[in-house]
């Protein structure tokens, strides 16, 4: 049957012949979309995260929160292979009571950021198909966001998104709250509320554009009170 | 005037001009990948009723996975009596019902009479069956005519089917599960309206390439009513802070001003006819 495969480089028919046996490779990975958010002031942090749990162009769940609380001080939030998502963070909380249990003591924001690092870099020849981001108070009390690759590279950062809606929500980022292509405006530090107002308002604006982002967004704000959750529902479509 | 010389007679055989085209392309751009032509990604439904043809669509246009328009229109005019919901390739669906439509109306002029959805479906068939499947344009054309109401599908490879109710587009099979459940022959305008703007919200809740406003158009022996949109979205985009700029945030650098020097070359004085 004549099909456009039928023609090669030149334009020209391509010769028929059998190529051998064609492999159809079983992919260990699926993308199951999700954006996160993580935001460090002065005396919090905030991690946020959609709740859609989606593969293709289905939906498979309107209410699967990508924020993991760690500790009273730590939330991680991963977004990308939902399976690998649950396997890391069952990892992460074993050896979070391994430590407490030898240390006697609960491990710190920049400890669980090196300790992930060391872990994820551990499958560097099959990866483990996440993109976190932890958000947390260190030993000073101020807020401290760590971003990961799937590998294992981090740094500590002010702000950062991770996700399939991360390159619609950096830029907004790098200008609210970085104050970047802006002049003669006054750096006013960021307050709680103001951030998440902002935050609220910046996934508002990733459901509209992103497919794979909605339904509702969970926001973890992290102070040294504790940890204070907030639901609140996006578009649903 | 013989009708054959209204609509172009097309060149025998398959056309493959494009295909060859694109193949010779693939290695010129970089990671040998075409620049991906935009889909729709869409729910579009019909279903035939007592007196007419109800067509309805979602609103959402999609670039892989950013959406692209929020409002775009999915319902085109081919004929005062005939309407075609598109899905599959922007571009195509566009293209090819402004093609038809133009045949159509040539050939209303030059006959006098309103053209039959069947004359619509055959041309269709005919341009995306020589196209071989290149053209990516799913179609639902509806219409009233002097032999009644129809409802038929054209494929991109050409492919017809009439029927009295249908959906396509990605999210053609969460709609459909509306139209099996709830379908009837010789339903009410009303509840025939409401039947298919319920089968294009399943789609646009269940359905991530679907989303935003519904269209629906009613088309009945009487007229057209085209109701654009039939339900807004009841997902308002409402932000907690307005984000307004100074002026004088984005910093001038230069400026420099380059006077235009005109000079007169020629000077023509047209008188007006006035009465």
């Amino acid at each position: 049957m004549l099909s456009a495969q039928n023609f090669g480089e030149s334009g020209k028919m391509k010769e028929y012949h059998y190529a051998g046996p064609t492999e159809h490779r079983f992919s260990p990975y699926a993308f199951n979309g999700g954006t996160v958010l993580a935001v460090a002031g002065e005396d919090f942090a905030i991690v946020a995260s959609d709740t859609r749990l989606s593969e293709g162009y289905s939906i498979h769940s309107r209410d699967s929160p990508k924020c993991y609380k760690l500790t009273d001080t730590t939330v991680l939030g991963c977004s990308g292979f939902h399976g690998d998502c649950l396997t890391l963070t069952k990892i992460i909380d074993a050896r979070l009571k391994m430590y407490k249990h030898s240390n006697n003591k609960t491990m710190t924001s920049g400890a669980i950021a090196a300790m992930l690092s060391t872990i994820l870099y551990s499958r560097r020849f099959f990866p483990y198909y996440v993109y976190n981001i932890i958000g947390g108070l260190d030993e000073q009390g101020k807020g401290a966001v760590y971003s990961f690759d799937p590998v294992g590279s981090y740094q500590r950062d002010t702000y950062k998104a991770g996700g399939s809606a991360s390159a619609m929500l950096q830029p907004l980022l790098d200008n609210q709250i970085g104050f970047k292509n802006m002049e003669g405006v006054e750096h006013v530090p960021l307050t709680k509320d103001k951030a998440v107002q902002l935050v609220k308002d910046v996934f508002v604006s990733a459901a509209e554009r992103d497919v794979y982002t909605g339904d509702a967004l969970r926001i973890c704000i992290v102070t040294k009170e504790g940890i204070e959750e907030q639901n609140i529902p996006l578009r649903k479509d | 005037m013989a009708l054959s010389n209204v609509l172009d007679s097309p060149a025998a055989g398959f056309n493959f001009d494009n295909a060859a085209r694109n193949a010779a392309f693939e290695g010129l751009f970089e990671g040998g990948q075409t620049p991906k032509p935009l889909k729709t990604g869409t729910t579009i439904a019909g279903v035939v009723f007592k007196d007419g043809v109800v067509l309805g669509a979602d609103t959402r246009a999609t670039s892989s996975e950013v959406v692209a328009d929020k409002m775009c229109a999915k319902i085109h005019y081919i004929s005062p009596n005939i309407y075609c919901c598109g899905a599959g390739t922007a571009a195509d669906t566009e293209k090819t019902t402004d093609l038809l439509s133009s045949n159509l109306t040539v050939f209303s002029l030059n006959s006098g009479r309103n053209p039959r959805v069947v004359m619509a479906v055959n041309i269709l068939q005919d341009m995306l069956y020589r196209y071989h499947g290149q053209i990516g344009a799913n179609l639902i054309l509806g219409g009233v005519d002097c032999t009644g109401n129809h409802l038929y599908t054209v494929g991109p490879y050409g492919s017809v089917n009439k029927v009295p109710y249908l959906a396509m587009g990605s999210g053609d099979l969460a709609a459909l599960g509306i139209l099996e459940d709830g379908f009837q022959h010789d339903l009410e305008l009303e509840k025939a309206k409401k039947l298919v703007r319920d089968a294009v919200h399943s789609g646009i809740m269940n359905d991530l390439g679907s989303g935003n406003n519904i269209d629906i158009c009613v088309i009945t022996a009487e007229g057209v009513d085209y109701i654009r949109p039939f339900q807004e979205s009841e997902f308002k985009d409402r932000r907690e802070i307005k984000y307004k700029y100074r002026q004088g945030t984005t910093p001038v650098l230069t400026k420099k001003i380059t006077p235009l020097k005109m000079e007169v070359v020629q000077e023509t004085t047209q008188k007006m006819e006035t009465v």
